[in-house]
């Protein structure tokens, strides 16, 4: 995206190191550059020793592989993430009652805020769900929220996850690998702890258990099984929460009730925290060539014999079609102005909207409606005139497979990089639980684009992560730091 | 416990102890060989490792005769042996991987440093004089996995499941290294041959000090017989396994509330026909028949054992 404007440097301001980052810019001004790349090659062994991998299969290489990880912390100051958390929690209460509205009453688009066609026609939407409540009416009870930074006080939602959003294990992993690296540096801030995710999570899920299930239903986590990318976090989260991670084959219906293959018998699962998509959830609805899925597992969920979470046909509310309707939906449910921007979105089926993405193609982003992982993207200030006119063609014959955004130049934050400190784009995601209640543990993960420049921060495509600091003030007390930064320049 | 992960718990023990065994079998055949090369007849060893480790047939569909270099390639690297070392140990990491939630960080980390390392193992690193250095590694790693096991894992079922599967494989090793040798047993002739022989018998388990604490005496044929499958104080014998096989799934059973199977009849028999069992009246029936009898009846116990357990 955009190179030409200047990218907020959330390390320094132009009037000096922000304060926030005030002990971080002492440190590494401190530390010799030998001693960070032994410790960023200690992180690498660390990380390879306890097998947080993420799994690679068919293309060839090593197939379980290191998501790189950047040894500067990204610091957040406490009183931007209250004003983060705040807008976080607005925005998935309303992205829950967008969802319960739409399998249910349809007030919002019987309201014309939204056009039917927009929800109904759209492959996110799930008729299989209509006329069902889930207990306490959630349907996304993990969400994990992509948020850019242009500013100082601005804050961008790039993109809802409301399926099964993935990344926590490395949220959690990385502050012990950096509790493990740098114990002094950890010491010198007040950082808030992330640690009890996981029992935030299990609280969660054990909330939004079927009322029969009494005080200790059984939760367990459904699981594509080894060769999914994001096993080791399946294995990480069950583990941490003490529950089992099952198969599709470890699990069984009978009379609309599921159960799991034990040692000693069946027993009765009352809650599932899914990470396998909807389309292969349950093979007797779903599609019928999946081998991952529990056949009459819809079956059981329809007769409130258990909860899935996310619900199925969750991912309606996180379409890239209906995103630029999110801040709508805020107004519309909660009576609220909404806390969290959007980015500006042109979605190319309206008239209007599409005359002007094809009169300014060199200066937007155009991406596929349906598309994720950074693939088929147009980043016009960077692209060519052949490829303009290629995007030109293609949106005019199928206007509603796109979308348009105005290029944003994301913060950076220092990184390690080959010549030296420099700064690097990033994003963060931070993960909204909702349950009886909602609950956010600050921080999240961030991922940095590691190439100079470069505004991609996938992990597929060359993307790193870095260990979120939220800190429980507005900085480390560190006299004189002004002072000595403004001589060493 | 999910059916699943006993299953995974169980086979990422038993790959473990193979791969140990194998690392014993070697490091025997090769000193064997050693010395029966001025014998001439050093193939017969490594026919003889082969046959033990019961994957001789696919062997000989690939490679023309058990050379040491043949042998040694087949029993360390090659993946169409299922009980090859380095076959074992991604077998059993990839078990153990399955159930990460299962086991201890220091089961794990024993098993994924160790695969970590022989994935970049070259051939070099096990030829000639850098072999015993390789085995003994081999050992090591596994004592390390079988330790943390034993160290870190709480008693409950998911550990009974991982005692099982050592100790089944470990019966199963016993017999299979005792019945190559079958023929030494029939004779009584005392050779400096068999003399060899016998004490590779003891060094592959482990058991040549055992023998003397507990014999006090020259090395006989018949007490060695005995040693290996009758005494209980020797860890790898078959009536020490057994015993703890039977044990381990009584323990199974009274943590279900006693609920019980075929494989716990079996166990039990197999475990008291060794506890009571009379080395003369074995010799007499004949060596090879009785250790037959015994590796099939294993056989049958893990089958009855994955019938009752995990394929309900």
């Amino acid at each position: 995206m955009a190179q030409s404007k200047i990218a907020f440097d959330e390390m320094r301001a132009e009037d000096g190191v922000r304060a926030a980052y005030a002990e971080i810019e002492r440190w590494l001004r401190a530390t010799p550059r030998e001693l960070l790349d032994r410790k960023r090659r200690e992180a690498e062994l660390l990380f390879r020793r306890i097998g947080i991998t993420f799994a690679v299969y068919g293309e060839g290489g090593d197939p379980e592989r290191l998501i790189p990880f950047d040894i500067i912390p990204r610091i957040i100051a406490r009183s931007e993430w209250d004003r983060l958390a705040v807008g976080l929690r607005q925005r998935v209460l309303a992205l829950n009652a967008f969802l319960a509205d739409v399998y249910g009453k349809q007030e919002i688009i019987k309201a014309g805020k939204i056009p039917a066609a927009l929800v109904l026609e759209n492959e996110g939407y799930r008729a299989e769900m209509v006329g069902i409540t889930p207990p306490g009416g959630v349907f996304t009870q993990i969400a994990g929220i992509d948020m850019v930074r242009t500013g100082p006080d601005e804050f961008f939602v790039l993109e809802d996850n409301c399926r099964t959003p993935s990344g926590v294990s490395y949220m959690l992993e990385n502050r012990e690998a950096m509790l493990r690296l740098f114990p002094r540096l950890c010491a010198r801030h007040k950082i808030a702890p992330v640690g009890r995710y996981p029992e935030e999570l299990l609280t969660t899920l054990k909330a939004v258990a079927p009322a029969r299930a009494g005080d200790d239903p059984t939760v367990v986590i459904l699981t594509p099984g080894p060769y999914n990318s994001a096993y080791y976090e399946h294995c990480f989260l069950a583990d941490e929460m003490g529950v089992e991670v099952v198969e599709g084959n470890d699990l069984f219906v009978q009379d609309q009730v599921v159960y799991m293959r034990t040692t000693a018998g069946p027993k009765r699962v009352d809650v599932v925290y899914r990470r396998i998509d909807d389309e292969f959830l349950d093979p007797e609805v779903f599609r019928p060539d999946s081998l991952v899925g529990v056949p009459g597992l819809m079956g059981a969920y329809r007769a409130g014999n258990v909860t899935l979470a996310n619900a199925p046909g969750a991912g309606i509310a996180d379409d890239k079609a209906i995103y630029p309707y999110v801040p709508e939906m805020v107004r519309f449910y909660l009576g609220e102005e909404p806390l969290l921007a959007n980015v500006p979105t042109f979605l190319c089926e309206r008239d209007e909207d599409r005359k002007y993405v094809l009169s300014n193609l060199d200066k937007l982003v155009v991406k596929l409606a349906k598309g994720s992982g950074g693939y088929g993207m147009l980043i016009g200030p960077h692209a060519t005139k052949e490829m303009r006119a290629e995007f030109h063609a293609r949106i005019l014959a199928k206007p509603h497979d796109y979308i348009a955004q105005p290029t944003l130049a994301l913060s950076t934050c220092p990184t390690v990089a080959d010549q030296g400190i420099a700064p690097r784009h990033v994003d963060l995601r931070p993960f909204v639980l909702s349950g009886k209640e909602v609950r956010i543990v600050p921080g999240g993960l961030t991922r940095v684009a590691l190439k100079e420049g470069s505004l991609v921060v996938n992990s597929s495509q060359g993307g790193g992560t870095k260990d979120t600091w939220v800190l429980e003030d507005e900085g480390p007390d560190v006299p004189m730091a002004q002072s000595q930064v403004q001589a060493a320049r | 416990m999910l059916s699943s992960t006993a299953d995974n718990l169980f086979w990422a023990a038993r790959y473990a102890e193979r791969a140990g065994n194998v690392a014993r079998g070697i490091g025997v055949a090769s000193r064997m060989a050693a010395v029966s090369a001025r014998l001439g007849d050093e193939v017969e060893e490594w026919r003889a490792l082969l046959t033990a480790t019961g994957g001789d047939g696919g062997f000989y569909r690939k490679y023309e005769a058990p050379t040491e270099e043949a042998t040694i390639h087949w029993l360390v690297f090659d993946p169409d042996n299922h009980s090859g070392i380095i076959p074992c140990f991604e077998a059993a990491r990839r078990n153990g991987r399955a159930v990460r939630t299962a086991l201890t960080v220091d089961m794990w980390e024993a098993l994924n440093d160790s695969w970590n390392h022989l994935r970049q193992l070259t051939p070099e690193a096990v030829e000639g004089e850098a072999l015993p250095d390789f085995l003994s590694w081999v050992r090591d790693r596994v004592t390390l996995f079988n330790g943390a096991s034993h160290d870190t894992m709480l008693r409950t079922e998911a550990w009974r499941f991982v005692h099982l599967g050592m100790m089944l494989e470990r019966a199963d090793n016993t017999a299979r290294l005792l019945d190559v040798r079958h023929q030494l047993f029939a004779q009584s002739d005392d050779t400096v041959a068999d003399y060899v022989q016998l004490q590779a018998v003891l060094r592959s388990v482990s058991a040549v000090r055992s023998y003397q604490w507990i014999y006090r005496d020259r090395l006989s044929a018949k007490r060695v017989a005995e040693l290996l499958l009758l005494r209980p104080e020797l860890p790898r014998s078959l009536a020490a396994c057994h015993g703890q096989v039977s044990k381990t799934l009584e323990a199974i059973a009274e943590g279900q509330g006693g609920r019980r199977g075929e494989c716990h009849r079996i166990a039990g028999l197999l475990a008291a026909e060794l506890r009571y069992g009379r080395i003369e009246e074995i010799l007499d029936e004949g060596l090879h028949e009785f250790l037959t009898r015994t590796i099939a009846r294993t056989a049958e116990l893990g089958a009855a054992i994955e019938e009752f357990y995990i394929k309900h």
